[in-house]
């Protein structure tokens, strides 16, 4: 059955705040193979501008996805979460993620829409800092696929 | 000037056109078993080769944000700085499948390429680069696209 279209433009409550940490920063770049000095060394990172260790573009997803997940775990929904896979994902910066930001995330749905089956459903999440300023944003594009043989071969976040 | 702002690229010096050193990155199970553990995504499909087959995949299967990532550091090692990044949006086309090999053996790898696709603003010193993610033959990223202020 389509998901209720009423959805669209719901927002929900900002999210208690995720405390960026070096440690994790620099676990997350190790994950990924990065060695850019800019998310391990502090010194580093003020040579290039910023106050203070910086985290790699997508760990804003680290801090997202919860929030994204509670969006869709909403029973109201009705999305069948054991079907969800992710689609896309896009973010934009107003400036990197950096170690002590309290980020809390506000989430919006953004679009509802039906193709082949399969129902389609686009997450916008919105990070601010303390001072409630904000940092980045995240769109999250994610696909219920409905059992057939066109369900898009994504990433299968759950 | 430091050794970290001098590597940086210059607005001036690239043009449509200009290619990104393109990377191969290699990705085994261990891989997914640390992205995992850094990232929170515990998804089964990451990890579980039996979990991952129930649910119709031909393996265990990268972390679609694993990808993303992996192709992310060809833009933000040419840029320098990684906090010169203003977008950055990819589509997740095909999964990077790794399979359990024996030791020595490449499970996976994911090719990244890229290159300034337009030059957006000379005030502001933007560019869109364009990129290309390759794993065994298939495109495993679609749009994947970043936004980047150089020097």
């Amino acid at each position: 059955m389509p998901l209720d279209q009423s959805f669209v433009g719901r927002s929900y409550p900002p999210t208690e705040p995720y405390e960026v940490g070096r440690e994790k920063i620099r676990e997350f770049a190790q994950a990924i193979g990065d060695d850019n000095p800019a998310y391990a060394d502090p010194e580093a990172a003020r040579a290039l501008g910023h106050p203070d260790v910086i985290a790699p573009p997508t760990f804003v997803f680290l801090v997202s996805y919860r929030a994204a997940f509670e969006v869709i775990s909403d029973p109201k929904l009705g999305l069948d979460y054991s079907r969800v896979v992710h689609s896309e994902q896009k973010f934009s910066y107003v400036r990197p993620l950096r170690a002590g930001d309290r980020l809390s995330v506000s989430s919006t749905i953004e679009s509802i829409k039906s193709l082949m089956g399969n129902d389609v459903l686009t997450v916008r999440g919105e990070l601010h800092d303390e001072t409630g300023a904000l940092v980045a944003t995240a769109h999250t594009k994610l696909v219920a696929r409905s059992g057939g043989d066109d369900a898009p071969a994504g990433e299968g976040e759950r | 000037m430091t050794q970290e702002t001098a590597r940086r690229v210059a607005y001036a010096d690239v043009e449509v056109g200009t290619e990104l050193p393109s990377r191969t990155f290699p990705v085994d199970r261990a891989t997914l078993v640390r992205y995992a553990g850094a990232s929170l995504d515990f998804n089964p499909i990451h990890w579980n080769e039996r979990f991952a087959v129930e649910v119709g995949l031909p393996n265990v299967i990268a972390h679609g944000m694993f990808t993303m990532a992996q192709a992310g550091r060809v833009v933000t090692d040419w840029a320098g700085d990684p906090g010169a990044v203003l977008e950055y949006g990819v589509r997740f086309t095909k999964p990077v499948v790794v399979p359990d090999v024996p030791e020595g053996e490449i499970a996976a790898e994911i090719t990244v390429g890229g290159k300034v696709a337009v030059k957006l603003d000379d005030e502001q010193r933007t560019v869109r680069v364009d990129l290309t993610a390759v794993s065994a033959e298939q495109k495993v990223l679609g749009m994947a696209r970043a936004v980047v202020r150089l020097a």
